[in-house]
């Protein structure tokens, strides 16, 4: 038998990958390309060596500075080609593969170029805003200061202008008092004309009402284009204004404070024909400037074309360089400060792969000396790494949630394959439910490809991460939804006819005596004449009920057996003897022993109170059973079975602690001194590392440890079992809600003979059933399935206290960034 | 209700409450500072701030750097994290909240004032204001000749005005007339926020009151040394002490007689909790006093984070922050002019 179990072939997911430490000694010359090769493979996780060096003391700072700043500068053109709404999306060009050196050269090349563009198209853009500005000012002013020869003209024209343009009808009726004696005193009225932003316009109003004590006129006109901000690209509205005002103090006010509001000034000469003149070269060198502008973007936009083409490869080829030169970060340098030592950490059956890529830098790059690599003992526990596929990746994603495998442990992914979704689609078995996760799961499946290239929202991203999840979800709720015969709800005569049929043809009694079987046993899943009848739901629950507790059963057993695989691995005799076999017989003695009773009573069809039998084995246990005897023996095999019981729970308390402290005490009899650990590992240890301490065995510890256990485990015992129970629950609750949902709704709404009415029905069940039922149902049984694997499952063998292997790969780089 | 905050705080409160403190969670530690104290040039140190949460403020800044890029920067994030919590924040946290900022505001009112008084460019002014004490109509500030056009122009508009009320007059402005401006206004100010977290009441008043009466103590000495020397009479330095605090009212009187700063001295060592900030200073100096003031506020305002469901937190946390851009910015100021040796003179460790 045992060696039957140890020639098993070995499976990739059964336990994690045997992991070693190894020691690369790289000269320095091929440094950097060894470790570009090993990024490219991705299968060596380096530990940094330097952890008390701050980073800016490590060796390679200088080339990790540079590879920050030319990402800097990736991430401004990126910015800018985006700002221009150029597509960089382009396919890349193939093109030679460029140095660093000579990439960081180009960068700044076209860093500078694009900042001196930008500098000049400012300014430029910049004088455009200007010449735009006086245009409207020109325009809006224009009509508020209609002038001709005599200032009284221009004030009145100007009043009228007042009144037609504004509804400032009483500021206007003010100015015209105040301005009446102002006539004679011809200088006495002055403006100041600008443009502002609409945002500050009321502000600057009553900012300006306050300085001068009100003696102003402000008029305003919204500018009809808006003009684009220089510095943020945005387009503002503005709002062209003209103050009139006296006084030589309140001009110097005025001018301050659109000063302070950012308002440009511009002046307007009062002459019309002056007016139309500025107004005519102005729209000339706008035009111009216009064309100027234009040939500029034209040209800006060229340059930044030209780097879009690069930049994705750029981005990927800097983002590899930083990698690299974070990983040689963490080497060492020998005495001799001509080669680099570097630790990590990897997989056995990469070393060939390894030693080639090695070998192909040392080549490369004409080397003299090869790159030394041998293995090296460790203290510290190795990293966990499973080879996955896209298949089982998130069914392991399920299980590292919960806590990453201890080294080699054995790993409940693999089975969690099927469990997870079989105790999913108990609690969700309704086939015709299971047929629209299908289609949903293989929608995803089909679109894989697509879908995996393009970024997803977070909640899509999830879906299509547990695609293969939902699929399986979906095939074992099919499979359920047949046993249980649920299509929506609605039984269909699938696998022949019914086994009852009513007593006579009138059928009128069905619903008071009941039906009478005339055939045989509907041949799977449940009979389509329970549907409806009065005995439906005490028929169903005492199937799903003893069907819970037998699937619990048996998945507890399962995660006790694997405990039993995992102290066979780690070779401890004693976790076997007096952990595995007391904690198998308790469980099964009392549980296993009600799952047996099930089982019979299923197949004899007898009457017996479970309950009562369960109860009354320990309550009075040499009392004759009556009524309830299942089978010949019952009652002395009920007595051996309590009394393995209560042996089983000291057998698992008390003997391991003592043995331990036996086995402590044999290793130091007579010893006075401590243990020698090899001078060159102690150095070397990290203070934080995982490194298993033998020094202090407390005995007390061990034992309070071992209470806790041993009572958790009898007490889980109990309240596990009945935690499958949610099983039943929640299969229960589904199918309650459909039926609700499939009569209430559907066929209420069918009963009235009215297309409306039938179509509110439809939709409204449509909808119930797709967000309540497929949506919220199935997140609930996905959530219940995902404590019965955690707690239930896991917590008779899984340790899950080690660390994922995060190897230095390039690939893993691209996934990071964004 | 004092006690009873667990009942209903979280209600509108625990939200902003779990965002301060992780934010809180965010500020550099001593081993920060440490590896920050050994930086060479401040690309080093921007580096290591990019592995903090100030990465995502710097990581675009082209490289020759300056002091004022990285100060510029690191208050950005401040200013990024309180506006968002302003916006989150209901009454009346988002009062207390503009509470915060007043300070502020009068500092950048004072500082606008000045430099149009000394005739500098209102831009570059502006630029200097710190931005959570901007407002709207800042800039006009400048129009101002006296203090009551100061007023009427534009400070009627800002939650500043009621502070008014006390030192308007007619008469022009000066350095000397700007700087008692500003205490009057910070007494004012300090004043009416205790006012305003008394009426709050519960663990925030209790929090609070501690905090600004410290506040209010501190300046009350900075007042005293500041005007040692000057024309300032011992009744107007009387009135600009805030009418609050440990020192309040035997400590101010005598206070207000002093001469020097050895009698200062003596005052606030009849106070048990500022005896141990003097006893760190030698006889007659004051270089350090900052400094110590510095670290004790730093002490008190992280012993607000100890306690749940009061407003303090948010309080402590941006006076913390400020004070981490401070060491920040002598830090950096240090390395950019080769003055390693005094980094720790200012350093103010938070943790």
């Amino acid at each position: 038998m045992e060696r039957f179990i140890d020639n098993w072939p070995p499976m990739d997911l059964m336990r994690s990958e045997k992991m070693t430490l190894v020691q690369l000694i790289v000269p320095v010359e091929s440094a950097h390309r060894a470790l570009s090769y090993l990024g490219e493979l991705g299968l060596l996780q380096f530990r940094d060596l330097n952890a008390d060096k701050s980073p800016f003391q490590r060796t390679f700072v200088n080339q990790v500075k540079r590879c920050a700043e030319m990402s800097r500068k990736l991430r401004f053109f990126k910015d800018q080609i985006s700002k221009a709404g150029l597509l960089s999306s382009m396919r890349p060009v193939m093109q030679p593969d460029i140095e660093l050196e000579e990439l960081e050269i180009q960068l700044a090349e076209h860093e500078n170029e694009l900042i001196e563009m930008n500098a000049n198209s400012e300014k430029l853009r910049q004088s455009y805003n200007e010449l735009l500005e006086f245009k409207i000012v020109l325009q809006k002013a224009g009509g508020f200061l209609v002038s001709s020869g005599s200032h009284a003209v221009s004030e009145r024209e100007l009043n009228e202008n007042v009144y037609s343009n504004n509804d400032y009808v009483e500021t206007a009726s003010l100015l015209e008092q105040e301005m009446r004696p102002g006539r004679s005193d011809q200088s006495g009225l002055k403006f100041i004309s600008g443009i502002i932003c609409k945002s500050k316009a009321l502000r600057f109003e009553r900012m300006l009402f306050r300085a001068t004590r009100g003696n102003m006129l402000f008029n305003q006109a919204p500018a009809d284009e808006e003009i684009m901000d220089p510095v943020s690209y945005e387009m503002v509205e503005k709002t062209a204004f003209v103050v009139f005002f006296s006084g030589e103090q309140a001009k110097t006010k005025i001018l301050k404070i659109c000063e302070a509001f950012g308002a440009n000034c511009y002046p307007v000469p009062e002459d019309i024909t002056k007016q139309r003149q500025i107004t005519r070269e102005v729209s000339s060198r706008l035009a111009e400037l216009e064309a100027t502008l234009d040939a500029g973007i034209r040209h800006r936009n060229k340059a930044l074309t030209s780097v879009s083409i690069h930049l994705a490869k750029w981005t990927n080829m800097v983002r590899r360089e930083k990698a690299v030169y974070d990983t040689l970060n963490m080497l060492n340098f020998d005495v001799t400060k001509k080669c680099l030592v570097g630790e990590g950490w990897c997989p056995i059956f990469a070393k060939t792969q390894i030693q080639a890529a090695l070998q192909r830098a040392t080549i490369d790059s004409n080397s003299q000396v090869g790159v030394i690599f041998h293995f090296m003992d460790a203290v510290e526990s190795p990293p966990t790494y499973f080879r996955t596929n896209k298949f089982t990746n998130a069914f392991q994603e399920i299980v590292d949630a919960y806590g990453v495998a201890r080294y080699q442990e054995a790993n409940p992914a693999v089975y969690t394959v099927i469990t997870f979704p079989f105790l999913f689609a108990v609690m969700f078995g309704d086939w015709g439910h299971g047929i629209c996760l299908l289609l949903g799961a293989l929608v995803l499946i089909a679109r894989e490809s697509k879908l995996s290239a393009q970024k997803l929202g977070s909640f899509m991203e999830m879906l299509f991460g547990g695609r293969y999840i939902l699929l399986l979800m979906s095939l074992f709720s099919i499979y359920c939804g047949l046993i249980y015969n649920e299509f929506f709800s609605v039984p269909f005569l699938i696998f022949g006819g019914s086994a009852y049929k009513c007593r006579d043809t009138t059928c009128s009694d069905a619903y008071s005596a009941g039906l009478v079987k005339y055939q045989d046993p509907y041949p799977f899943g449940v009979d389509p004449s329970w549907r409806g009848s009065r005995s439906e739901l005490p028929f169903l629950n005492s199937l799903k009920m003893k069907m819970s507790i037998l699937l619990g059963l048996a998945h507890m057993n399962l995660g006790i057996i694997l405990s039993y695989f995992n102290a066979r691995f780690f070779h401890s005799l004693l976790d076997i003897r007096y952990q595995f076999v007391p904690q198998l017989i308790f469980l099964n003695s009392l549980f296993g022993y009600l799952s047996l009773l099930i089982i019979i009573k299923w197949c004899t069809g007898s009457q017996a109170d479970l309950y009562h039998v369960m109860i009354y084995m320990f309550l009075s246990p040499t009392e004759d059973l009556g009524e309830n005897q299942l089978f010949w023996g019952q009652r002395p095999l009920q007595i051996i079975l309590l009394l393995l019981a209560i042996i089983a729970v000291p057998w698992m308390l008390f003997p391991k602690p003592f043995i331990l402290k036996r086995l402590h005490t044999e290793r130091f009899q007579g010893r006075t001194y401590g243990m020698l650990g090899t001078s060159e590992m102690d150095l070397e240890v990290e203070p934080d590392s995982a490194r298993q301490h033998h020094e202090d065995f407390n005995f007390s510890e061990v034992f309070v440890h071992q209470m806790i256990h041993s009572i958790e485990f009898v007490l889980g015992a109990v309240s596990n079992t009945a935690s499958y129970l949610r099983l039943w629950a929640l299969s229960l609750a589904h199918s309650e809600l459909s039926t609700v949902f499939y009569e209430k709704v559907l066929l209420l709404a069918w009963g009235y003979d009215n297309l409306v009415i039938r179509l509110v029905g439809l939709t409204v069940f449509a909808f119930a059933t797709a967000f309540i039922l497929l949506m919220m149902e199935s997140l609930s049984a996905f959530l219940h399935s995902l404590r019965l694997h955690w707690v239930e499952f896991q917590n008779k063998f899984y340790h899950g206290d080690g660390y994922k292997f995060k190897p230095f790969s390039f690939a893993s780089l691209t996934e990071d960034e964004d | 209700m004092y006690g009873f905050e667990a009942l209903t705080f979280n209600i509108n409160g625990g939200y902003l409450e779990a965002i301060v403190r992780g934010h809180r969670a965010g500020l550099l530690t001593a081993a920060d500072y440490n590896n920050l104290c050994q930086c060479e040039t401040l690309d080093d140190i921007k580096m290591h701030l990019t592995a903090t949460e100030y990465g995502s403020y710097l990581q675009n800044e082209p490289s020759p750097l300056h002091t004022t890029t990285i100060v510029e920067k690191c208050t950005l994030k401040l200013v990024d994290e309180y506006k968002h919590m302003l916006c989150q924040a209901t009454e009346p946290l988002s009062t207390f909240l503009e509470y915060i900022t007043y300070g502020h505001m009068i500092d950048n009112v004072v500082l606008i004032v000045t430099g149009t008084l000394h005739e500098r460019d209102v831009q570059e002014l502006l630029e200097k204001c710190h931005p959570l004490g901007m407002f709207d109509s800042i800039a006009t500030l400048a129009v101002a000749q006296n203090m009551r056009e100061l007023y009427r122009l534009v400070l009627v508009d800002t939650p500043l005005a009621p502070y008014f009320s006390e030192c308007i007059t007619s008469e022009d402005l000066d350095d000397m007339n700007i700087e008692i401006m500003r205490n009057t206004l910070y007494k004012a100010y300090l004043e009416d926020f205790y006012r305003f977290c008394q009426k709050l009441g519960g663990a925030t008043a209790e929090i609070m009151s501690d905090l600004l009466a410290f506040e209010a103590d501190r300046r009350a000495v900075n007042i005293t040394i500041n005007s040692i020397g000057t024309e300032l009479t011992r009744d107007d330095r009387r009135k600009l002490y805030s009418n609050f605090g440990l020192l309040y009212p035997y400590g101010h009187e005598e206070l207000a007689v002093c001469e020097d700063i050895d009698q200062v001295r003596a005052v606030m060592e009849k106070y048990p909790p500022y005896q141990s900030i003097f006893a760190k200073l030698s006889y007659g100096e004051s270089q350090m006093l900052d400094k110590a003031f510095y670290e004790e506020e730093v002490k008190r305002l992280c012993l607000a984070f100890e306690q749940q469901f009061h407003y303090a937190v948010f309080f402590a946390y941006m006076r913390l922050r400020e004070q981490e851009i401070r060491n920040l910015m002598w830090i950096s100021e240090c390395v950019a002019q080769n003055q390693k040796s005094r980094v720790h003179d200012s350093v103010v460790f938070i943790f």
